[in-house]
């Protein structure tokens, strides 16, 4: 009940002091909203990025992955011997093991014939690789002889790939290799791949003449059911030569996603943008604070001379950033998520608005302007009662 | 006594600048009585008004309020005076974003053991008392001069304090409304056995006090006591 009167009364007088005069609420409100949509932007885009890095290993069907120690991220990936995966089946909890080759190449656009880089996945259909249903049924027909799926996510430049398929336009080059489109599937884009399309792995060394069977990208592992993964890891480990690295489902979209973070400098970017943003916030926030204490000190002199005590005025600062922060977060959070869905159409990249990312920046807004309210009390000492009369 | 001040000197500034304000004022107030201060500008009436209120630090003499000595004394025993005390400014002082209502409220706001209805209830006593029962909901930019004034009568009397300080309330009303304003506080204060001290040049409301005390130079001049 005490907390409650602490800060009800301040809380309240610093509403009504707020609301007085709308059209200055109104540009302070505007103030904290810029802020807000611009971290959510900046930490939409980050997460997005990171999102996209993962959009293809997130489909991957398998327990273990062998990558090569040189390779710094599947886009750009270093080969290794197949013989290599092939050692990982002497171990008795290993079910089966499959190649993964991938590459990046021209594709001409159906309608422009404009070439443009996308991402070449080849893998044995039979061993459904990724997880995805609209491969999966489709297995059959991609063992005929230059034959791909293509990624119905790709972006627009590739040209209107499925309408085209529908007229019976489907061949097109790839790596300028004549290649007949069966079909689609949705598997999204990445900040490395404008598009992607699927084949097998005959099909793949067709398109890739200077590449051979033996030497693959990806390595996948699939393991008895009911084993422990992580103990299998180590024994395998333990057989494998040190230039493959092994990793776990997890661990590999983790490696994709720290290539973005930290090897790309494309995290500290974005990571940069949300400070600046925050920061411009504060200043904004500490000017309208500052300002009003200005504005109100022979108020709060007044009632300071009647029998209030100083930390009530502070309260009634921290109140007011608290109003400002909650009154900019609202329109703010509406406003980003229309322009996440704008992005997305954009990018073709997904930016969800999350719980967890709107509860962050509500974090980050609410920091921030407490920060400006510890900056602007200072303002109260102003305000002295004794010159009143 | 509700107020004595004892042998109270006080100078502004420090050093070879030191302006002395006051020099051995000697003032003691009965519970209940209404004493104007007149005197000319700079004779250091305003000055003796904010320490007796408790809103400046004297560190010379001896000022006794309601049993509390504020020569030296700390912030908290300060705040107790203030608490008891209610103030009339020059200007109104009404907080402009808050209606007459409200502004009444801010005073018995301080007294945590009403409740938000009778806290409403009193505001509206207070008010009704003053003849504002139909201004309640306005705010200050609304009200004429002399409204304003009576709103801040009436936010110093709702908390029925134990002493007023008024300087130069009717400094900015015209001649009725000033009479009024001042009628009206008296009329408050006999009721509730409230003492009052006035700072004011105004000679037109003399009438009201039941004493009035001169000031010049920094020093209690006259004691001139009404029949």
């Amino acid at each position: 009940m005490s907390i409650v009167n602490t800060w009800f009364f301040p809380t309240r007088l610093a509403w009504r002091q707020l609301i007085h005069d709308r059209l200055k609420l109104a540009a302070a409100t505007s103030g904290v909203l810029f802020a807000c949509v611009l971290v959510f932007m900046q930490l939409g885009f980050k997460d997005a990025l990171y999102a996209s890095a993962a959009s293809m290993p997130l489909k991957f069907d398998g327990d273990l992955f062998l990558i090569h120690q040189q390779s710094e991220a599947m886009w750009r990936p270093a080969q290794f011997e197949r013989s290599e995966l092939m050692r990982a089946l002497g171990h008795p909890a290993v079910a089966e093991v499959a190649p993964l080759y991938l590459s990046l190449a021209t594709f001409k656009a159906l309608d422009t014939q404009v070439k443009r880089t996308l991402m070449v996945y080849g893998y044995d259909p039979d061993t459904d690789l990724l997880n995805v249903d609209a491969i999966k049924t489709r297995k059959r027909e991609l063992r005929v002889k230059d034959t791909v799926l293509f990624d119905e996510y790709s972006r627009p430049e590739f040209g209107p790939v499925s309408n085209m398929l529908e007229a019976g336009q489907n061949r097109t080059e790839v790596n300028d290799y004549k290649v007949t489109i069966l079909g689609v599937f949705q598997l999204g884009i990445s900040f490395a791949a404008d598009g992607n399309i699927v084949t097998s792995d005959l099909n793949f060394l067709r398109i890739f003449p200077n590449r051979n069977a033996e030497e693959i990208d990806v390595g996948v592992i699939r393991l008895q059911p009911g084993v422990f993964i992580p103990e299998i890891k180590e024994e395998l480990r333990a057989h494998l030569n040190d230039f493959v690295k092994i990793y776990t489902y997890e661990e590999v979209l983790k490696h994709e996603r720290l290539y973005w973070e930290n090897a790309a400098p494309i995290g500290f970017i974005f990571n940069f943008g949300t400070i600046m943003g925050l920061i411009v916030g504060m200043v904004i926030v500490y000017q309208i604070l500052f300002t009003e204490i200005n504005n109100y000190r022979f108020e709060f002199a007044t009632l300071k001379a009647m029998g209030y005590p100083h930390s009530y005025f502070i309260r009634m600062v921290f109140a007011s950033a608290f109003i400002l922060a909650i009154l900019g977060f609202v329109p703010g959070l509406a406003l980003s998520s229309s322009l996440y869905n704008l992005a997305e159409s954009q990018i073709f990249i997904p930016m969800p608005m999350t719980f967890e990312k709107a509860f962050t920046v509500f974090v980050f807004i609410l920091f921030m302007c407490t920060t400006a309210g510890f900056l602007a009390i200072h303002r109260l000492d102003s305000a002295n009662p004794a010159d009143m009369f | 006594m509700v107020i004595d001040v004892h042998n109270l000197n006080f100078s502004f500034g420090s050093g070879s600048l030191t302006q002395p304000v006051l020099k051995g004022i000697d003032l003691a107030i009965r519970k209940g009585e209404i004493v104007l201060m007149t005197g000319p500008s700079g004779s250091g009436k305003t000055t003796l008004l904010t320490i007796i209120g408790g809103l400046r630090q004297a560190s010379n003499g001896s000022v006794v309020i309601l049993g509390e000595q504020l020569v030296n004394s700390n912030e908290q025993t300060k705040v107790k005076i203030r608490r008891q005390t209610g103030y009339i400014f020059q200007q109104h002082n009404l907080l402009k974003s808050l209606t007459a209502l409200q502004n009444v409220c801010m005073t018995l706001e301080l007294q945590r053991d009403l409740t938000e209805s009778e806290r409403q209830y009193r505001a509206q006593q207070i008010l009704a008392a003053v003849g504002l029962e139909d201004r309640m909901h306005y705010f200050p930019e609304a009200l004429s001069g002399g409204q304003r004034q009576r709103v801040s009568i009436a936010r110093a009397l709702a908390g029925r304090p134990k002493i007023i300080l008024a300087d130069e309330p009717t400094a900015s009303l015209d001649r009725q409304s000033g009479h009024d304003a001042v009628e009206i506080l008296k009329q408050l204060a006999k009721e509730l056995n409230t003492t009052i001290l006035l700072v004011t040049h105004d000679y037109r409301i003399l009438d009201i006090a039941d004493r009035v005390v001169e000031l010049e130079d920094g020093l209690v001049k006259a004691v001139e006591h009404q029949e």
